[in-house]
């Protein structure tokens, strides 16, 4: 129950915050004013039970809030009061939808300037866009809140001092400036789908939030390609989370997962955004629009072995070309092997630069290939590095199976 | 309005050498149809003329001199432009046409306000 409130406090948060960063002007202020408004509604709707129209609660008492801050920091914040329009922040009624949603995307270009350093984008991303608190979002991107608080004043000052404006680029200007956005919700997702290591602690449904600020911005911007296809690919991807572990957490492999548990409405609505977005794409696909066609090859097939791997391994090439990548060299001599055996699938791995899964993925070819005693040499390589605990259990077992086969 | 300081690093070269006219020339051209959000400007000599001063410990130590940069680098700084410009993207927009962000770079850096 609390999680819940705790939840949808955390969104609502999120949500009034871009419109009040604009009436403050300054994004520390309004930060810091939503988080005291989260904070009261988490002390006292438990008690008082949650209030008829919360959001309304949130949004006045944030406004309270920036005020005090504002009066509080006195001479200091004298600059930043210039810039605050006390009038709105003084009123009793809400803003419109459409203020409110053109307010969001213009936060969205904000934390994701191409003038901020990627990492730094992605973590005020999960702070502002996701409401996470300092410790989440160092819980996610697997650093220690003192670094994570660090960063993100850092960031801001950046934002302050060298005047990064509060405002979504014009027309002209945003072939430019929305990949750099795409990346954030994609590197959101992948940190809450693939974590480098450690057990599955994270506190907060990092995939969820992806997913969830990948369909705001296709709303915010229906009629770009890009967005709709990173939509796609997080939809597509998300369809096959139910299968991709079993009940005691193990890893289940894309061979063994029970197609059954895979979602169809997700597939499907994936499936469509993929086929909108490549109609108003002209020439080259993007990279999103190329790894939803891989996920939605993988989802269109009743089976493992009925999988068209030939086509796989078509758009891995294809994606390859426009966007060179160990992950994707990785999964592409995945799938050559799946294509044309374990000899082609070591050969393609050989140009891949090496590293724990890439280790994982040679000893699991080089068991098909009879190999036992490589096979466990290379399992055994795989565990030195950092794997999550789900991947280093599921290395060991199969390590020991190969083992067992050796005697 | 918001003052930027934006740096050229480019090849280490001599300026006032014959050979770099056509060069200068393109710069001419950036400053006259920039001249309203330029507020200063200068070109440097090579770093090969450049000196480093040190002054041991605390004020009044010291004094110690050396010769320009320790190592070979491919850019080097050789000018800069005070741009006064509304936010960091019109700041972006005016940098990007000083010629030496094509084959060289600008950092553009927001300069402190004078209280």
């Amino acid at each position: 129950m609390h999680d819940r409130l705790a939840e949808t406090v955390r969104i609502e948060g999120a949500r009034i915050l871009a419109t009040l960063i604009r009436t403050v002007g300054n994004l520390q202020i309004a930060e810091d004013a939503v988080q005291e408004a989260v904070l009261a509604a988490l002390r006292e709707w438990p008690a008082t039970g949650v209030p008829p129209q919360p959001r309304a609660w949130l949004t006045l008492t944030a406004r309270r809030k920036a005020i005090d801050i504002l009066r509080r920091e006195g001479a200091r914040a004298a600059k930043e009061r210039e810039g605050a329009d006390l009038m709105e922040l003084s009123r009793p009624d809400l803003p419109p939808e459409g203020v409110v949603r053109d307010d969001q995307l213009r936060l969205i270009f904000t934390c994701c300037h191409p003038a901020l350093a990627p990492e730094s984008r992605v973590a005020l991303a999960l702070r502002t866009l996701c409401g996470l608190s300092v410790a989440q979002t160092a819980a996610v991107l697997l650093t220690n809140e003192a670094a994570m608080a660090k960063r993100l004043t850092r960031t801001r000052q950046k934002i302050t001092a060298s005047r990064i404006p509060y405002r979504v680029p014009a027309d002209a200007d945003l072939p430019a400036r929305l990949p750099a956005v795409c990346a954030v919700v994609h590197a959101l997702y992948t940190s809450g789908h693939a974590p480098v290591g450690g057990p599955v602690l994270v506190d907060v449904d990092v995939c969820g939030e992806a997913v969830r600020l990948a369909r705001l911005l296709h709303s915010l911007l229906p009629d770009e390609a890009m967005p709709a296809a990173v939509l796609a690919l997080l939809l597509l991807t998300e369809a096959r989370r139910p299968a991709r572990v079993d009940p005691a957490g193990e890893v289940v492999l894309l061979a063994d997962q029970d197609r059954a548990r895979w979602d169809a409405a997700l597939i499907g609505e994936g499936r469509a955004l993929l086929d909108a977005s490549l109609r108003r794409t002209a020439g080259v696909a993007d990279p999103y629009q190329l790894q939803a066609a891989i996920a939605a090859e993988h989802a269109r097939s009743a089976s493992y072995a009925g999988t068209d791997w030939a086509e796989i391994v078509r758009l891995y090439d294809l994606l390859l070309s426009v966007a060179p990548s160990g992950a994707a060299a990785l999964s592409r001599a995945v799938a050559v092997a799946e294509a044309a055996g374990p000899a082609a699938g070591l050969d393609a791995l050989g140009p891949v630069p090496p590293g724990p899964r890439w280790h994982a993925v040679r000893a699991e070819l080089l068991a098909r290939s009879g190999r036992y005693g490589a096979a466990v040499e290379a399992a055994t390589e795989a565990l030195a590095g950092e794997l999550t605990d789900p991947e280093r259990r599921h290395q060991e077992r199969r390590r020991a199976e190969w083992s067992a086969r050796l005697t | 309005m918001a003052q930027y300081l934006a740096l050229t690093y480019t090849a280490d070269v001599d300026w006032f050498a014959p050979e770099q006219a056509e060069a200068v020339a393109e710069y001419r051209v950036f400053a006259k149809e920039n001249a309203q959000h330029l507020k200063a400007s200068a070109v440097l000599h090579p770093t090969s003329t450049a000196t480093v001063v040190r002054v041991v410990g605390a004020r009044g130590g010291d004094v110690i001199t050396t010769d320009g940069p320790y190592a070979e680098t491919k850019e080097a700084l050789t000018g800069y432009y005070l741009i006064e410009a509304d936010d960091l993207d019109a700041a972006v927009a005016i940098a990007a046409e000083i010629p030496a962000a094509w084959g060289g770079a600008v950092e553009v850096r927001p300069v402190l306000a004078a209280n």
